[in-house]
């Protein structure tokens, strides 16, 4: 794209995804030519075939570490990145991948492939920070692409991104909508999760399903005793903690004391 | 005597195409020697932890396999499942479905047509730096599929991995004032989808013409999105239940994505192309004139020409959308009622990029037993090996930065989703001179 000197330097890099979280850049429709007039867009696959070399000013990570290969790569792209954020729940918790966690993966390997030599995996998928030091994690299944545009103009200039660590509830409260947990007894993970979707699901009339991660300080014991009042057997209560942010650690202990039970 | 030189020239990374793959092609002399499509993309297993799920998680968990097309995991997964429990949605559901991926398609094609494939055809590496030359072009394209996303948004919450599809309907739907507020910007959408098909028509096309076997859906009234016989140009007529009777999965050494064939003929082409092929008689007048009035009639043999066909689909799904908005009237309930059971329900949906199958065996509490999932890009995966393998035969004296452009555009022309598939395109073609 530009070669212009002076502008910052964007590089935007994939593990094990959907493509969904940098799509959201795609996606900010009213200000990707804005964006890219700001910056140097220098690497995004996705979206260019001009690939330029690093260093990169700011490095936007998506996806969780599942091979060999990319917990080597992980390591060049940090080296490469001044500031390194990793957007998405498979960045920073390891994604729904890591439900494979719990399991043999060999026999995962089994069950998709007819021919599991051919296929090299690791045993755990791993999110980021678990193999590099990240400045920033931006969290959701999918990033809220005003939080990435928030957070990319905060690094530029060199403050603190606006994005809150509290919980989906506080922004359910804001949008006035009537607590769907309390009012209708659906169990609603809104308490434990960290806001940023703009409590998406309560105002479609379903129980918040955790996509963005836990909160800052989650009382995950006080949720599944919640659960359970809701009639949620434990198997139940585990599932719901163990889906797209199942390998962050509040999230996946909640869901190992309710196996235990 | 015969004396080789070996000469290797690599492109490190195919770009804008979803997923993480390499393409390598061997030339000696002439001839092509091997064409390996390569998806490299780690494996993520969705059917492995779709075991032990509760059907009703899977169009939230199925619609991560992909970040550009949610909506076609979710209603492949929501009809597969609803046909397992035995279970009918309403009429208003079913048109709202309807509107969903129309939504998806305006902003899946808008995106693949102006900001992954043109570049290829005018000369950029991308849509940003066409935009320094093309600035109106490319505004038009991001106002065209933002009104795509303003419709997946407003049905689902948001447009990636949208939270409303439910088994049995929606979590909630929206109110007719709600759709009616999107019609000024789908007329100004319909207008801007005929300009990108007269647009599109006037690029310059490669010679290519191949003898595919298409496949697509088929319904006896409509342009397919979610029901239908699979149907293709040689005589295929089956029901979505059948599928796996008559196209089988080939696992090989250099991909981590499955390759389909057709049992007993071998590769076949799903996407836009096919669909227009076996379905041109179904499209609304004004995509029928739109085609005709820049000579694009079925059959379209030219790959190539899949940006076209891509065009005259963001006519349809405009126009489909304006239609679904005039009928609507909501449904009395959200969704219906569904309670656990035994069953096994597959079901077939038209994704941007073509048929995407899902499977699902359910036990008496409504868990998931078995998952099976066919995407698109991995039904394609060998037809893109056959196409290159011709397509390479004929560049072959071209000068290698050429040949391998051309490549490039060739694969792009599939939208290939390697996410789904698989992440990245590699090419390498690595050709050997044979002097004599």
């Amino acid at each position: 794209m530009s070669s212009e000197k002076h502008k910052p330097r964007i590089g935007v890099f994939k593990f094990a995804s959907c493509d969904g979280c940098q799509l959201s850049l795609l996606d900010a429709e009213d200000e990707l030519l804005g964006v890219a007039g700001a910056v140097e867009i220098s690497y995004f696959p996705e979206a260019s075939s001009a690939m330029l070399k690093g260093p990169y000013d700011i490095g936007l990570v998506e996806g969780s570490i599942t091979t060999h290969h990319d917990a080597q790569h992980i390591q060049e792209v940090r080296r490469q990145c001044k500031t390194l954020i990793t957007i998405g729940a498979c960045a920073t918790a390891g994604g729904i991948q890591a439900l494979r966690n719990w399991k043999d993966v060999d026999e995962f390997i089994r069950i998709v492939y007819a021919t599991p030599q051919f296929i090299s995996t690791l045993k755990l998928s791993t999110p980021i920070a678990e193999h590099v030091p990240v400045d920033f994690e931006l969290r959701g299944c999918p990033i809220n692409k005003h939080q990435l545009l928030e957070l990319i103009t905060a690094t530029l200039a060199g403050r603190k991104p606006n994005v809150p660590s509290y919980s989906v509830c506080i922004e359910c409260k804001r949008k006035a909508n009537v607590c769907i947990a309390v009012a209708r007894g659906i169990p609603c993970l809104g308490p434990v999760t960290q806001a940023g979707c703009g409590a998406l699901c309560p105002s479609y009339d379903r129980g918040c399903y955790g996509c963005y991660g836990p909160m800052e300080t989650p009382n995950t014991s006080s949720m599944t005793a919640q659960f359970r009042i809701l009639g949620q057997a434990d198997s139940q209560v585990a599932r719901a903690f163990r889906s797209f942010n199942a390998w962050a650690w509040q999230f996946r202990k909640a869901s190992e004391e309710c196996e235990r039970t | 005597m015969t004396g080789r030189v070996a000469k290797t020239i690599r492109v490190d990374t195919l770009a804008r195409v979803e997923g993480e793959g390499s393409l390598y092609i061997k030339l000696v002399g002439e001839r092509v020697a091997d064409v390996k499509l390569k998806i490299y993309e780690p494996p993520r297993f969705f059917e492995a932890f779709l075991r032990g799920r509760h059907f009703s998680e899977a169009p939230d968990i199925t619609a991560r396999i992909c970040g550009i097309c949610p909506i076609a995991y979710q209603m492949s997964a929501v009809h597969a499942i609803e046909r397992a429990l035995g279970i009918q949605i309403s009429p208003e559901v079913r048109l709202l479905r309807r509107l969903f991926y129309c939504g998806e398609w305006i902003e899946s094609h808008t995106l693949h047509v102006y900001m992954l494939h043109a570049p290829d055809f005018l000369g950029y590496p991308d849509a940003i730096a066409m935009a320094k030359d093309h600035r109106a072009v490319v505004e038009k394209a991001l106002r065209l599929k933002k009104i795509g996303n303003r419709i997946v948004q407003l049905l689902g919450g948001r447009e990636i991995h949208p939270i409303s599809a439910a088994v049995g309907g929606f979590y909630k739907v929206p109110s007719k004032q709600q759709l009616r507020d999107l019609v000024a910007d789908l007329e100004w959408a319909l207008e801007a989808s005929l300009e990108t098909v007269r647009w599109t028509a006037a690029l310059e096309f490669p010679n290519f013409e191949q003898d595919y076997e298409f496949v697509a859906l088929r319904h006896p009234d409509e342009y397919p999105f979610n029901e239908g016989r699979v149907v293709s140009n040689r005589g295929l007529d089956i029901d979505t239940a059948e599928y796996e009777d008559h196209f089988v999965e080939l696992h090989v050494k250099h991909s981590n994505a499955l390759q389909s064939v057709v049992r007993g003929r071998g590769s076949y082409l799903v996407g836009p192309l096919a669909r227009f092929n076996l379905n041109f008689d179904k499209l609304p007048e004004v995509a029928r004139k739109a085609a005709s009035d820049v000579n694009l009639r079925p059959p379209v043999k030219n790959v190539f020409r899949s940006i076209v066909v891509r065009a005259v689909e963001l006519v349809f799904a405009c126009a489909e959308a304006l239609r679904v908005i005039r009928e609507y009237e909501p449904p009395a309930t959200p969704r219906v009622e569904v309670s656990n059971r035994i069953g096994m329900g597959q079901a077939i949906t038209e994704a941007p990029r073509g048929i995407l199958y899902h499977r699902y065996a359910l036990d008496q509490n409504g868990m998931i037993i078995t998952a099976k999932i066919v995407p698109p890009t991995s039904q394609n995966q060998k037809r893109i090996e056959d196409d290159l393998r011709e397509y390479a035969a004929q560049l072959a004296t071209w000068p290698i930065e050429e040949a391998t452009w051309r490549c490039e555009q060739a694969i792009r022309s599939y939208d290939p989703c390697i996410s789904c598939a698989t992440h990245f395109l590699k090419l390498v073609i690595d050709r050997e001179e044979v002097k004599v």
